[in-house]
């Protein structure tokens, strides 16, 4: 059981990098404290991978220092750190029964038989094996061969941290829901440091207390679920958080006003002088962008609705851009002309990506 | 064409890959089959093909029976949910290679090449090798070239189960506007009901083998005809309690009872399975006739947006989908509600004995 923290740390895979373009893990400074459950979000090719095996220490960073509580890992190889891994494909020996297979990593550190036992028989509670844990692993299916990799990556109580690398890609939409939800009474119980790697909003942000989203080799946020949908820092959070992500227009701001083409709309918030600001943004999400029949707001096209069971999401055209909003029950939709309603309280603005806090409007704070 | 699937059986030794299944594919139709991994869904594609030859039954194209006739001279096209490319040929090429084997001249080919290549927005990258492409353009090179060959049958086998979830999402909302666009039949099997949902056209339940439910993607999802497709087709987990009613009484598998409203009314005395999704579960009441369920927070998974609930009652634990962000410590008391608005009655042999008339509109 750790806190870890990452000093500076940075990795280029080529040799002497030397603009940021060189590198594949930008600069980096964190501490992730003992016992939270952390998820490292991002599309492929964003880093999550290259830090997860630097804290592993399957790669050594070009640059700065990864600690485990204040003991400096950086030169330690793998099997020195103390840590467990779960993979994306399960890691089992067909040959020995599931028992013998969560028995393996104690067996492997000379954990006395009757600690070991007892220790197999909790996580085999925990994962619903009990009733499997003497059959042979061959004849299984993958999803319970997945079950015995997760059981396997939790059945040592003295880890520093347990790594979990896309564990749920290969597990079947209904098993998720089961195995997401034991995950984190698993994490509640334990009291174990657990680092959760995906492209998967929804597992990222059931699974962790705090994201940290990575986009083109940098941490572009790190929040609890509601900070990252609510305030997204970078109109990339803001797209990538969310299904479908949140509306990002190109606008003009201009004190407590933003101008979409030649409609206004009246903000919460008053922007002073944006700067020297190459592109000023306005973004929305879809939840509080409402369909409304025409004239009762910004005028714009219906081009088709999305009947998602629970909800109805509409694609609109506004100032020939594509927009996505939600549609309320009651409403009906005939025709392409209707119109939005933006809820201003849900409206944020971004200049370069960045999101400017802007000012709250009389007096209120922020 | 039509595609008439004719009690087609495929048996592997003892094992049953498909069982009995019969189905008609009109031309012009996106057709989903949705089910777990191992339901049968690349069995009956591979059937569908001609790759196999089913045990018993007669596939029929255009009323022609063409059971036992091999793939290749069929009219079919496939996408695969491993990316297949050729490595060594351009994007251009990999996309214009069944023209070449099917010897079009020059210009057919480059006119279909371009026109797939525009609707897959891969005009920007035909002269790359696939494997300098990210894996969303690599898989729409390869559905690009499914799309050229103009065949009349185009199965989709998961095609988007590995790639990132935000392509995932773009794709999938680019790929009806696509489909509409061509004409031939096109059959879409995924493990996932909210990809169902968003193609949307007719889908087909998927069960060990057997299709349970074949129908418009809306109608399938908010009237199942049985419980199996009403599971197959929720996302969350389906919710289910058993009841009997006796009169004007209720007695719920959750303990207490309640009048019976609604849908409850409609049906006669008896045993029932009760089905409800989970956004159907919720913490407010939304009215006076609700079904208040006592129940204790197994854990609250948040997405920022809206919060799962995993709820404890009784000897059931359901899902519950509320909007907002409810940070519900595990072993929290709550009251659940549920709103009888929104119910799947089945019967004990799990047919679909009522479901609530706001479950009817579509």
């Amino acid at each position: 059981m750790a806190r870890i923290t990452l000093d500076h740390l940075a990795h280029a895979y080529k040799p002497n990098p030397k603009g940021p373009r060189d590198y594949a893990l930008k600069e980096i400074n964190h501490v992730w404290s003992q016992g939270g459950a952390y998820a490292l979000l991002g599309p492929s090719g964003c880093g999550k991978t290259t830090l997860l095996n630097i804290i592993s220490g399957l790669v050594r960073p070009t640059r700065g220092r990864i600690l485990f509580d204040d003991r400096d890992v950086t030169d330690l190889p793998t099997e020195s750190r103390n840590i467990a891994q779960v993979f994306q494909f399960p890691v089992v020996y067909d040959t020995m029964t599931v028992r013998e297979n969560l028995a393996f990593p104690l067996k492997n550190r000379h954990v006395p038989k009757e600690r070991t036992a007892q220790r197999v028989e909790e996580i085999a509670r925990l994962l619903d094996l009990t009733s499997v844990l003497d059959r042979k692993a061959s004849n299984l299916t993958a999803d319970m061969k997945q079950k015995i990799s997760l059981g396997r990556g939790l059945v040592r109580p003295d880890v520093a941290a347990i790594l979990f690398d896309e564990p749920l890609t290969v597990i079947d939409p209904h098993l998720k829901w089961q195995l997401r939800s034991t995950l984190k009474e698993i994490h509640r119980a334990l009291d174990i440091t657990m680092i959760y790697v995906t492209h998967d909003q929804t597992e990222a942000l059931t699974f962790a207390d705090k994201v940290v989203v990575m986009h083109d080799g940098a941490v572009v946020q790190t929040g609890t679920p509601d900070e990252l949908f609510e305030r997204p820092a970078h109109t990339f959070v803001g797209h990538f958080i969310g299904s479908p992500g949140m509306n990002i227009l190109p606008c003009k701001v201009e004190g407590a006003t933003a101008y979409l083409g030649s409609e206004a709309l009246s903000l919460h918030r008053h922007y002073r002088s944006l700067g020297r600001t190459e592109q000023v943004e306005l973004g929305i999400r879809p939840e509080f962008v409402q369909l409304q029949p025409k004239g009762a707001g910004l005028p714009a096209r219906v081009r088709r609705i999305d009947d998602i069971g629970r909800a109805r999401i509409a694609r609109v055209e506004m100032n020939g851009r594509m927009l996505a909003a939600s549609v309320p029950e009651e409403l009906s939709v005939s025709g392409e002309e209707a119109s939005l309603r933006f809820d201003p309280r849900h409206i944020h603005i971004y200049a370069d990506g960045h999101l400017v806090a802007g000012e709250a409007l009389g007096g209120q704070a922020a | 064409m039509t595609l008439v699937l004719e009690s087609v059986s495929k048996k592997v030794g003892a094992s049953v890959h498909i069982d009995d299944v019969s189905l008609t594919l009109e031309r012009g139709s996106l057709n989903v089959l949705l089910g777990a991994t191992l339901s049968g869904k690349t069995s009956l594609m591979r059937l569908m093909a001609g790759l196999d030859v089913p045990t018993s039954g007669r596939v029929l194209v255009d009323g022609k029976d063409v059971t036992g006739l091999p793939v290749q001279r069929r009219s079919v096209a496939m996408v695969y949910q491993q990316f297949i490319n050729y490595p060594s040929l351009s994007v251009y090429e990999n996309i214009a290679s069944p023209l070449r084997v099917a010897r079009l001249s020059a210009s057919e080919i480059e006119a279909r090449v371009r026109e797939a290549a525009r609707l897959l927005q891969l005009e920007l990258y035909l002269d790359r090798k696939p494997l300098n492409l990210s894996g969303g353009q690599q898989q729409r090179t390869a559905i690009a070239r499914a799309l050229v060959k103009r065949a009349d049958l185009v199965l989709l086998d998961e095609p988007l189960a590995n790639l990132d979830y935000k392509l995932r999402e773009e794709l999938r909302e680019e790929l009806p506007r696509i489909f509409a666009a061509s004409g031939a039949v096109f059959v879409y099997a995924t493990t996932e009901p909210s990809e169902a949902l968003l193609l949307g056209g007719n889908t087909a339940t998927l069960f060990e083998g057997r299709i349970t439910q074949f129908g418009p993607t809306p109608e399938v999802y908010r009237r199942p005809q049985n419980l199996v497709t009403a599971r197959v087709f929720s996302d969350p987990p389906l919710n289910t309690l058993t009841i009997r009613k006796t009169g004007a009484l209720v007695s719920l598998s959750t303990g207490g009872q309640v009048r019976a409203t609604d849908v409850l009314a409609s049906v006669p005395d008896g045993d029932y399975t009760v089905g409800f999704r989970a956004h159907h579960l919720t913490l407010e009441p939304s009215g006076s006739d609700q079904i208040a369920i006592p129940a204790s927070v197994s854990v609250a998974e948040i997405t920022g947006s809206e919060s799962f609930l995993h709820l404890d009652a009784g000897e059931h634990r359901f899902v519950s989908l509320v909007p907002g962000v409810r940070r519900l410590e595990p072993g929290t008391a709550v009251t659940a509600y549920l709103d009888p608005r929104h119910l799947l009655l089945f019967d004990p042999t799990g047919r679909l004995a009522a479901a609530s008339t706001a479950q009817k509109a579509a």
